[in-house]
């Protein structure tokens, strides 16, 4: 597969297909059984711990439950990669702080509650908040708006659209939201039969996979479709 | 490298923004923006014509120090191809100013008194709680013996499994080893009086009434007790104790019941253990070092205790048992929402369980002096 620069790419795929596994494949917290991953051109099984520092630092990473540092304050999960990387004063601390809870629309207040305060749509949130702090081009999200109700969900694919257009970010996104799918993604992967299949959306409506015809075309797809296009 | 230059006067200033403007500048630019000075009035023309990179965060600082120095009196203008989000910030720089920041709590007497107070109630409440803790223990112990069912046996072989069988090679290790140190030091002492013999004396009264039951305790509450804190915890972070609630199911009676059991009857079983090592120990250092031969070992061994020493020791066995297992899996029960929680209260089990021990250990000092036993 391949993402292309400023595109939200969705990846889709049946429970247990190893779409998280990609995902953390990419990421590099696992290694790859075969095959090779290259971000930006480079193979990031072979790069030289300085140079993975700087990759890491390049992109932004939002995981299934938010995974929001329990101990710490939303403030302080934002403010932990920026204090780690970017040693500045606790007053600039809180601006940036503030910043990114602008940017993915929580209240400033939210800022001092610790993850267990929230909802899940602001968990979700804060961890984009936190994904954005270093100011990434790209992004993975997992299951962005796994468990979120549908008017959350459809206020995050908003935020994402909005931020997409805004920051210039390339997106790539795991997700079993058809609605989501519809409404945000520029092309799609699907992994079926161990493979990969990417396509635009519309190739993908076209495809003749029973297992993809099935994705796109079951009773939740339909409405799903009808109403990003209606 | 970040210039930041501030050109004018009267009522036309222009700021020129030059050199690197990413998030990786962001103290330089920090301590740039720091000495603008204030007093600005007319107009202000941020050039970004020779910016690179301009970053979200430096971008945003610069907002926020414009605005501290009173946007009220003058106007911004950028020119030279401001970065594309700048429009973005501003938008979301006005609602930040709309929006009020959290107050800060000063602390005040009002405030010190509050937490004086709240601290005595937490107290209160958690002296009710591990009393209500125990009544629904006894209660569901109590219901458990009538429906043997109720027991899970399966559950209680796992336990007696991780806090018994697997703790026996540690246990045995330490009492063989502290008992041929205190044999050690004791033939050290006693030889001077010629009273070798004696040695006998000191290790079996001290590892069968003491040392055998005192450190198996020790040990398992290390080991089970934080093990009990910590499973619990993660249960109770992970919302399974609730669906076990939700399932009309009793967490003490799945959880904890199976653990103090398990835990009852492992602790003096480990006893034994430790003090058959610990008179091996005895007994090997004797024979090494003493040159006393084991039949006269055991002979002495007979005259030394009387019959209720061995059972002096072990009596405290499951006592101890009902401490540590009650204290860990309390303390598992309290975790609520952070990691961090889980870590203070297994620490706190731990503690607190090898406290009691010991505790109670003098308490049962005092006791058998007392009754002569």
């Amino acid at each position: 597969m391949e993402v292309r620069s400023n595109e939200i790419f969705g990846i889709v795929g049946g429970s247990g297909t190893g779409k998280t596994v990609l995902l953390r494949t990419i990421l590099g917290l696992r290694r790859p059984d075969a095959g090779t991953v290259e971000l930006y051109g480079k193979d990031v099984q072979e790069l030289a711990a300085a140079d993975r520092s700087s990759l890491v630092q390049s992109y932004g990473v939002t995981f299934q439950n938010g995974a929001l540092i329990s101990s710490l304050t939303v403030a302080q999960n934002i403010q932990l990669p920026l204090r780690e990387y970017h040693p500045v004063s606790e007053n600039t601390l809180d601006e940036l702080a503030d910043l990114n809870l602008a940017l993915v629309g929580l209240a400033r207040d939210a800022g001092t509650k610790y993850p267990s305060q929230l909802s899940g749509g602001m968990v979700k949130r804060a961890a984009l908040a936190r994904a954005l702090s270093l100011e990434p081009k790209l992004l993975f999200l997992d299951e962005p708006t796994a468990g979120l109700d549908p008017i959350s969900a459809a206020a995050f694919d908003e935020l994402l659209l909005y931020l997409h257009s805004q920051l210039r970010l390339t997106v790539v996104m795991i997700t079993h939201d058809l609605d989501t799918l519809f409404r945000t993604c520029n092309r799609v992967g699907v992994i079926v039969d161990g493979r990969m299949i990417t396509d635009t959306l519309d190739g993908m409506l076209q495809n003749q996979n029973p297992w993809i015809r099935e994705y796109f075309h079951g009773p939740r797809a339909r409405a799903a479709e009808k109403d990003a296009h209606g | 490298m970040t210039v930041l230059k501030l050109e004018g006067e009267g009522d036309d200033w222009r700021l020129h923004l030059d050199g690197d403007w990413s998030l990786a500048a962001m103290a330089q630019i920090e301590a740039q923006l720091r000495v603008l000075p204030g007093g600005l009035h007319g107009t202000l023309v941020c050039d970004w014509s020779r910016a690179e990179a301009p970053g979200i965060g430096p971008v945003w600082a610069l907002l926020m120090r414009l605005a501290d120095l009173g946007t009220e009196h003058f106007d911004v203008r950028h020119t030279g191809d401001p970065p594309h989000f700048l429009e973005l910030l501003q938008r979301l720089e006005t609602q930040h100013r709309a929006a009020p920041a959290a107050p800060e709590i000063a602390p005040t007497l009002e405030h010190t008194v509050g937490e004086v107070g709240r601290w005595a109630v937490l107290q209160g409440a958690e002296g009710r709680a591990v009393i209500g803790f125990f009544g629904r223990l006894v209660t569901v112990l109590r219901e458990a013996f009538s429906r043997p069912r109720a027991l899970r046996p399966s559950s209680l072989a796992r336990h007696i499994y991780e806090t018994g069988i697997t703790a026996i090679p540690i246990v045995s290790l330490i009492a063989f080893l502290i008992s041929v140190i205190v044999a050690y030091l004791g033939a050290q002492q006693l030889g001077r009086f010629g009273a070798d013999i004696f040695v006998v004396d000191l290790v079996t009264i001290s590892v069968l009434r003491e040392m055998g039951v005192l450190l198996t305790a020790i040990i398992v509450a290390g080991r089970s007790g934080s093990a009990f804190a910590a499973e619990i915890g993660v249960m109770q972070l992970n919302e399974e104790t609730d669906a076990l609630r939700a399932m009309g199911m009793n967490p003490i009676e799945l959880l904890v019941a199976p653990r103090l059991l398990a835990l009852v009857i492992a602790l003096p079983l480990l006893t034994v253990i430790a003090d058959a090592m610990g008179l091996a120990g005895g007994g090997l250092l004797s024979l090494l070092n003493l040159h006393i031969p084991l039949p006269q070992f055991i002979s002495r061994l007979r005259e030394s205790i009387s019959p209720t020493t061995f059972w002096a020791g072990l009596v405290k066995a499951p006592v101890f048992a009902v401490l540590i297992s009650m204290v860990g899996t309390y303390r598992g029960m309290q975790v609520r929402e952070s990691a961090r929680e889980l870590g203070r209260l297994t620490t706190v089990a731990v503690v607190q369980s090898i406290f009691m021990v010991i505790l109670a250990d003098a308490l049962f000092a005092v006791l058998f002096v007392q009754i002569d036993f």
